[in-house]
Parts: structure tokens; C-alpha cells; sequence
């Protein structure tokens, strides 16, 4: 027997929709801070094998205990507030920039539709946080905010490093949002909707709709290269990944905008950049890689290219030498953001001649 | 449900926006400023355009306040700042108590007024509300969108010249 499977809402199935949905995000959540930590480790072996070094190996077998020790050590440590600090701002920075990471998490599509039986009903549940129909300029508007935590700690240290710092990663952030978020504008022309589980659906026709191309999916990467590699470039730079971490340049800026942050606030400047990374992989995943779509079940096909996204970020980083402050503003304004407006304008043509 | 809603976020809007003017910081006063305009993509969420709360965010909170953030940040704004310039504040409340009569005219004298419009919650939920925006941006007020666009493009040319000395 076959039933049409029902979708659970708040009015009809209060609480098991409340239940679902509070399963899901923290299914999702744990998910999250169980990568964020294993991200650590993996960046710190795999950069060790590309320099022909070990790599963490003594806590625990093959060094796998590295992350909870290092998280226990940094609870542990001593909370320093320097004297000459804005309080407020000193404490809140470190919380601003890790809650944008976080949230959004919460739009990103990571599986298929989700079939369970309850009390004789047939309940389909997609595999997400929410849907909004406005997926993808959320995820732009939490990147946004999350400049507030690097200005905030910049500000707030009342330290000159810290304060270049956080001047450098403002302007940086500002420069390579525009050129991320133009980049995705294409994307939307040819979906015609914002709603990341929308862009994925479209995503799993055959490419270009023709029957003889049918091998391969209608992922966005094979028709917008030029917006897959300009958000790409720019979603590094907007997480301030090697070569654009030039808030952190060690060697100019002792630790840039976290310099005078101690224990677990200085672990969650960290904790924030691997979550972006996330982010960012799962983000790109799902526009120009067909999200969930693959030869695997659901989430695990989601979860490959995640990974390899993640694999990629580590791999750029023990690459690439840092760029040099002008440069990293030319490209940024002077490459990036007039080859996303191109790019718009040739999609525009395509549409109307197609 | 939604009436507490509303009245918890326009309690947390008005009380933020009243630190904005009271805080002796600038740092805090920025930081209130962003909690208004959150409160603000609250209120736009509720009234069922939640393109207009993600703009709200993004170009607002994400980077009207950054640059102003920036900016304080560059000159190093410090406590006493505040102190210097009390004497425009009676003249300012005046002139905002005015310009609130005369909105408040204009909007009950329009016919902007009441739910009785042709953009019901029906139809953002068929047509959807990015697309009637764009709809009523690019085909029905393309005019005055130009318009608006080049007065931004003038600004911009302006600020290149004012700030390059040889050009």
C-alpha cells in the first residue's frame, strides 16, 4: 500500500512537530560541533603529512583524542580580561562571531525527505532545519554579521594589533561580500528561486534538460564555472581562510584582532572559523554541487563533498603564501567583482537566447 | 501568539533605540543601533516580507552599521565625546516631534492606509514576496528606481573626486 506521505505542521501536530523540529537542530547542532572539532585535527594532520611531519600522535590512539584535550585544556585555563578593555564588547565579541556561524547552518538542505510512521500516519520530514524561501540571503545576511565579532574584538582589546586587525578584516569582509553575493546572483537566474532546497531540486534534472547529456546531473558548477570559482576565492577571503588571513597575519599582527583573548573565548575565535568552513563547504555544496544529489543515500553523498570542500580549504592553506594587503583589496574590487557583473550580464544573454 | 511577539520585539526596538541616544560609549550606542535593526527585520518577518528583513539585515545591520562601526573604530572615539555637542539637542527633538505629525498626516491622508490594498497574504503566498518585489521595482517603479540609482551613482563620483586630490 502506498500513501502520500503527510507533512507535519505546528497547527495540526503541535508536538510532534515540536519534538521533530528540536531533533533535527540538535542532530544538526552536535553534527556541527563534533566536525568543528575533528576539523582541528584533521587540519593539523594533514598539514603535518603535506610538511613531511607527523602531525598530533600521542594523546589517545593515532592522536584522535587531540581535540577533547586541547577543549579541556582551554576550560581549564585562566580568564584573562585586560584592565584597559571594553568590557562588554570583549566579552560579547566571541559570541557574535561564533552564533552567525552557527545559525546558518539552519537553512542548508542536507538529505532528502525523511519517511516515518506515527499513529497510522505516513510523515515526511525533510532532512533540514527550516526551509525559508529565502535561504541563501540569510546565509548572506549572517555572513554579514558575522564582521561584528572580529570589529567587536578589535575594538573592544584596546591593543594596536588587535585594532589593525580588526580594520584589515572589515574592510577585507565588506570588499569580498559584494563579489560573493553577486556571484550568486546568476544562481538565482537560472533556479528562480532563493530557497536552497528549490536550487538543489533544480539541480537533479538532467544538464541543460537535454536527454542526450542525461549521465550527468544539472549541477550549477558545469553552467556558472566562473561564479563557482569567484565564490569559491570570495568565501575564503570572507572567512578569513590562508591565503586571505590577513586579520590573524602572524607575522605582522602577533594574532591580529584575538590577540589579548585567553582561554575558551580565544577557543571560540576557532571554533567560529571551523564552523564557517563548514558553512561555506555546505553552502557550496548545495549550490553548485546538487546539495544531496549523488550516487550514495542522502546526507552521505552531502557529507563526501563537504569533506572534500574541507580537505580543499586545508590543502589551499599549506599551499599559498599570504597576499600582501594591496593586492588582496585589487582583487577583490578590481578582478572579482567586475567578473561577477560580467558574469551576471553573459547569464542575462544566455537566459534571453535560450 | 503574535501580539506578544510584536509587543516583546517593539519593547526590545524602543529600549535599544533609547540607549542609542543615552550611551555614553559610541561603541555602545553602535552596538544598540544593530539590536534595533534586528528588532526592525522582526518586525518586517511578521509582516510577511521576509526578503525586506534579510535586506534589513544585510544591508543595514551587515554593512551600513560596519562602516560606522569602521569609522568610530578609526578615529578612536573616546567618553567625552558626547559632552561637545549638546546644543543642537532641542532643536533636534522639535524638528523629529514635527516631521512625526507630518508622516502621521501624510499616511492616514494616502491611501496606503489599512489592509485593503490588492497585496494580500494570498498573494505573497502564490506569487511569493521576492517576486512581487521585483515585479514592482523593475516593471511598475522602474522609473524612480533609475532615478534612486543614479543619485547613488552621483554620490559615489562625488566621493572619488572630494577624496583624490589629481584626477
Amino acid at each position: 500500500m502506498v500513501m502520500t506521505p503527510e507533512v507535519l505542521t505546528l497547527s495540526e501536530t503541535p508536538w510532534l512537530f515540536t519534538g521533530v523540529m528540536l531533533g533535527k537542530i540538535i542532530v544538526a547542532f552536535v553534527a556541527t560541533l563534533l566536525i568543528v572539532a575533528y576539523a582541528t585535527y584533521a587540519e593539523r594532520k594533514i598539514i603535518g603529512r603535506m610538511q613531511t611531519r607527523m602531525g598530533p600522535n600521542m594523546t589517545g590512539p593515532k592522536g584522535l583524542l587531540q581535540p577533547i584535550a586541547d577543549g579541556l585544556k582551554l576550560f581549564f585555563k585562566e580568564d584573562i580580561i585586560p584592565s584597559q578593555s571594553h568590557w562588554f564588547a570583549f566579552i560579547l565579541a566571541p559570541m557574535m562571531i561564533l552564533a552567525p556561524a552557527f545559525v546558518s547552518i539552519a537553512v542548508v538542505p542536507f538529505g532528502g525527505d525523511l519517511q516515518f510512521t506515527y499513529d497510522g500516519t505516513l510523515y515526511a520530514v525533510p532532512m533540514q532545519i527550516t526551509d525559508l524561501n529565502i535561504g541563501l540571503l540569510f546565509i548572506v545576511a549572517m555572513a554579514g554579521l558575522g564582521v561584528y565579532g572580529i570589529v567587536l574584538a578589535g575594538l573592544a582589546s584596546n591593543s594596536k594589533y588587535a585594532l589593525l586587525g580588526g580594520i584589515r578584516s572589515t574592510a577585507q569582509m565588506i570588499s569580498y561580500e559584494l563579489a560573493v553575493g553577486l556571484s550568486v546572483v546568476a544562481i538565482f537566474m537560472l533556479s528562480e528561486t532563493l530557497s536552497l532546497r528549490g536550487i538543489v531540486a533544480v539541480q537533479q534534472l538532467p544538464l541543460w534538460g537535454s536527454d542526450s547529456l542525461s549521465f550527468l546531473p544539472n549541477w550549477y558548477i558545469f553552467t556558472q564555472p566562473l561564479a563557482f570559482c569567484l565564490f569559491v576565492v570570495g568565501s575564503m577571503a570572507e572567512i578569513n581562510r590562508t591565503p586571505f588571513d590577513l586579520p590573524e597575519a602572524e607575522t605582522e599582527l602577533v594574532s591580529g584582532f584575538c590577540t589579548e583573548y585567553s582561554a575558551m573565548k580565544y577557543a571560540l575565535f576557532f571554533m567560529a572559523e571551523y564552523a564557517n568552513m563548514i558553512t561555506v563547504s555546505a553552502v557550496t555544496t548545495t549550490l553548485f554541487l546538487g546539495g544531496w544529489g549523488g550516487p550514495f543515500w542522502g546526507w552521505i553523498n552531502f557529507l563526501i563533498k563537504v569533506f572534500a570542500f574541507m580537505f580543499f580549504f586545508i590543502w589551499i592553506r599549506a599551499t599559498f603564501p599570504r597576499l600582501r594587503y594591496d593586492q588582496l583589496m585589487y582583487l577583490g574590487w578590481k578582478i572579482m567583482l567586475p567578473l561577477a557583473l560580467v558574469n551576471i550580464v553573459i547569464t542575462g544573454i544566455a537566459i534571453l537566447l535560450w | 501568539m503574535e501580539a506578544i511577539l510584536f509587543y516583546l520585539t517593539a519593547t526590545v526596538a524602543i529600549i535599544s533605540a533609547i540607549f542609542v541616544t543615552q550611551c555614553r560609549n559610541p561603541v555602545n550606542s553602535a552596538l544598540n543601533l544593530i539590536t534595533t535593526f534586528l528588532c526592525l527585520a522582526v518586525f518586517y518577518i511578521m509582516l510577511e516580507s521576509p526578503f525586506m528583513a534579510a535586506i534589513q539585515i544585510m544591508v543595514y545591520a551587515g554593512a551600513i552599521m560596519v562602516l560606522i562601526v569602521f569609522v568610530i573604530m578609526l578615529l578612536n572615539l573616546g567618553l567625552a565625546v558626547k559632552s561637545r555637542y549638546t546644543h543642537g539637542v532641542p532643536a533636534a527633538g522639535i524638528l523629529a516631534a514635527l516631521v512625526l505629525f507630518v508622516v502621521n498626516y501624510f499616511i492616514r491622508a494616502g491611501e496606503a492606509t489599512g489592509t485593503g490594498g490588492n497585496i494580500t497574504s494570498e498573494v505573497i503566498t502564490s506569487y511569493g514576496h521576492t517576486e512581487l518585489i521585483g515585479r514592482a521595482m523593475f516593471v511598475d517603479f522602474l522609473l524612480p528606481f533609475e532615478i534612486a540609482s543614479i543619485l547613488l551613482l552621483v554620490a559615489i563620483v562625488g566621493a572619488v573626486v572630494l577624496s583624490k586630490r589629481e584626477v
